[in-house]
């Protein structure tokens, strides 16, 4: 246990060291470009580091072999959507970054803003944002809390390594802004391929005597485990899904500020080829997942993300749970810490709007919100309660109704107004919550209709009635002034 | 369109959305996986390689 604890107290301060060493090279005092997204400096390497940082949180973690130990076959959507999503990356995110460097923005609110000429959209989209961000860091809060409480032998306890967890989150993101973010993610993705890697080789041939025979007790104990079956999470549930969660990726506001950070276009091109390979962590955390099915079963429910966990200390002392824990608690902090910088960019950006000619706005009004915003995640994570767990739900739906007005805006001759955007997005998130609220699916909307079609995703109904709000609006009431501002991409 | 390469991306995009309809059984096995498994892994490889190629073939790329 002391073992245990010992590693995990010195990651969090080798983590706090190295966003220090962010913050020291910046020196002096910091605009917020520089606080939030570098002074738009970042290379290939950081950018990956940064986007990988992101995309690989507590969810990748517990959830990924939680869905492979409960589910089975439908987890493999989770391996299938980001190399989707790195295919549309290569020609998305440079569009995205010309025109965002063009206009100097540094929150995705502010890029919808510009986009479209329009403030009113500009808070629409932030009052998204926050919706969807605030929960999702919860989310990481409640994830860091149990990886602690478990890898520490309970010595821990969960609310406590939340305290201290978010405490250590706030220092670094205050100091060193997203440098520090993009150094602790490097010690994260070193920890995390470790570990996962590790486990997911050694896990099988120690327990099972290999992949190949660990997959063939599963297919005799739990036939149908391997395949999608024919109705509910079948075919058309996985292609629609995978879809699905590629627009929405890169609609995260944490994720669309990134993109601000790099240096040059081609970063995200070169990256499209680099991100397909990390993506194949996670088919180590399904190994993880499937030898922890024959291992410890009978987890279930919310327990089933406890998995991962508990084979890693049924099967080995507590050097290896420490450092499973310690990768676990920076999946949690990296991902944190840049939805807190976010938020607070986003929140300091609408306090004040940037205006032309303008002196560099200082990081300082940014800076002092990330306490007062990490305190209300505190708050919601104790007390949260229901609300939170809908609106997690609803999270992802959320940020992808954001995707027609964004692609609308990198159209060459698009026609699609702000007012066309603003009601596109409110009723697709009003689509979303009647869906996720009311507990509907196609199958219970479109009853007696086949499975393939039953099985698609309520999420493209939502996306439908907003894309068709949107253009129906832009077209009964053209703009004649004030028309987007293009910049050639 | 003027970059006839850039329609090599569909390919690893077709294979990964198709894949429950293409590779939904579990043998043959691949490495010991699910063919299924096998199938996805296989075309997330092949996504990195076609878009190395295409990134190379990209003149704006330095």
């Amino acid at each position: 246990m002391m073992i245990s604890l010992g590693i995990l107290s010195a990651t969090l301060l080798l983590a706090l060291l190295l966003s220090m060493r962010g913050a020291r090279s910046t020196g002096g005092t910091t605009s917020l470009e520089q606080w939030s997204v570098g002074n738009r400096g970042f290379g290939t390497v950081l950018v990956f580091m940064l986007l990988a940082g992101e995309i690989y949180t507590t969810f990748t973690f517990l959830g990924g072999s939680g869905w492979a130990y409960g589910r089975g076959a439908p987890a493999f959507y989770i391996i299938a959507y980001g190399a989707v999503a790195y295919i549309m990356s290569y020609w998305l995110l440079p569009a995205i970054w010309t025109r965002a460097t063009a206009w100097k923005v540094l929150s995705q609110s502010e890029y919808f803003t510009r986009a479209y000429g329009s403030r009113a959209l500009g808070n629409v989209v932030a009052v998204v944002s926050i919706a969807a961000l605030m929960p999702y860091l919860v989310l990481q809060l409640k994830g860091l809390g149990i990886i602690v409480s478990e890898s520490s032998y309970g010595a821990i306890s969960a609310n406590a390594a939340i305290w201290i967890g978010t405490t250590a989150t706030v220092i670094y993101v205050v100091l060193s802004g997203v440098k520090g973010s993009a150094m602790t993610a490097a010690l994260k993705d070193a920890m995390v391929l470790l570990c996962v890697v590790g486990l997911g080789i050694v896990l099988p041939y120690k327990l099972h005597g290999g992949i190949g025979p660990m997959f063939t007790r599963i297919a005799a104990e739990y036939p149908d485990f391997l395949t999608l079956p024919s109705s509910g999470m079948s075919p058309s549930w996985f292609a629609s899904t995978v879809l699905l969660t590629v627009l929405g990726f890169y609609m995260w506001p944490h994720t669309f500020g990134s993109v601000f950070t790099a240096r040059d276009a081609s970063v995200f091109r070169r990256n499209a080829a680099l991100m397909p390979l990390y993506q194949l962590v996670l088919l180590f955390v399904f190994f993880i997942g499937f030898a922890a099915l024959l291992s410890v079963p009978g987890l279930e429910g919310a327990d089933v993300d406890l998995a991962l966990l508990r084979v890693t200390r049924d099967a080995f002392g507590p050097w290896i749970v420490g450092l499973v824990g310690a990768a676990g608690l920076l999946t949690a902090l990296v991902p944190g810490s840049l939805i807190l910088m976010s938020i607070a960019t986003t929140l300091a950006r609408i306090l004040r709007p940037q205006r032309e000619g303008q002196p560099a706005d200082s990081a300082t009004r940014a800076r002092l919100l990330v306490p007062v915003l990490a305190a209300i995640a505190l708050f919601f994570t104790f007390r949260g309660g229901s609300t939170l767990v809908t609106l997690l739900l609803m999270a992802y739906s959320m940020v992808t109704q954001l995707f027609p007005a964004l692609l609308a805006s990198l159209l060459p001759h698009s026609r699609i107004t702000a007012a066309g955007a603003i009601a596109g997005i409110v009723v697709g998130e009003a689509a979303v919550a009647v869906t996720t609220l009311g507990g509907m699916s196609m199958a219970s909307l479109l009853q007696g209709w086949p499975h393939g079609i039953t099985d698609i995703n309520a999420g493209f109904l939502a996306l439908m009635l907003n894309v068709i709000t949107m253009i129906a609006i832009s077209v009964a009431f053209p703009q004649t002034t004030n028309g987007p501002q293009r910049v050639a991409g | 369109m003027t970059k006839p390469y850039r329609l090599l991306a569909l390919i690893p995009a077709v294979a990964i959305l198709g894949a429950p309809w293409f590779a939904n059984r579990i043998e043959p096995r691949i490495l010991g996986m699910p063919f299924l498994l096998g199938w996805i892994v296989f075309w997330v490889l092949m996504t990195s390689v076609v878009m190395a190629i295409i990134g190379g073939l990209d003149d704006r790329n330095p």
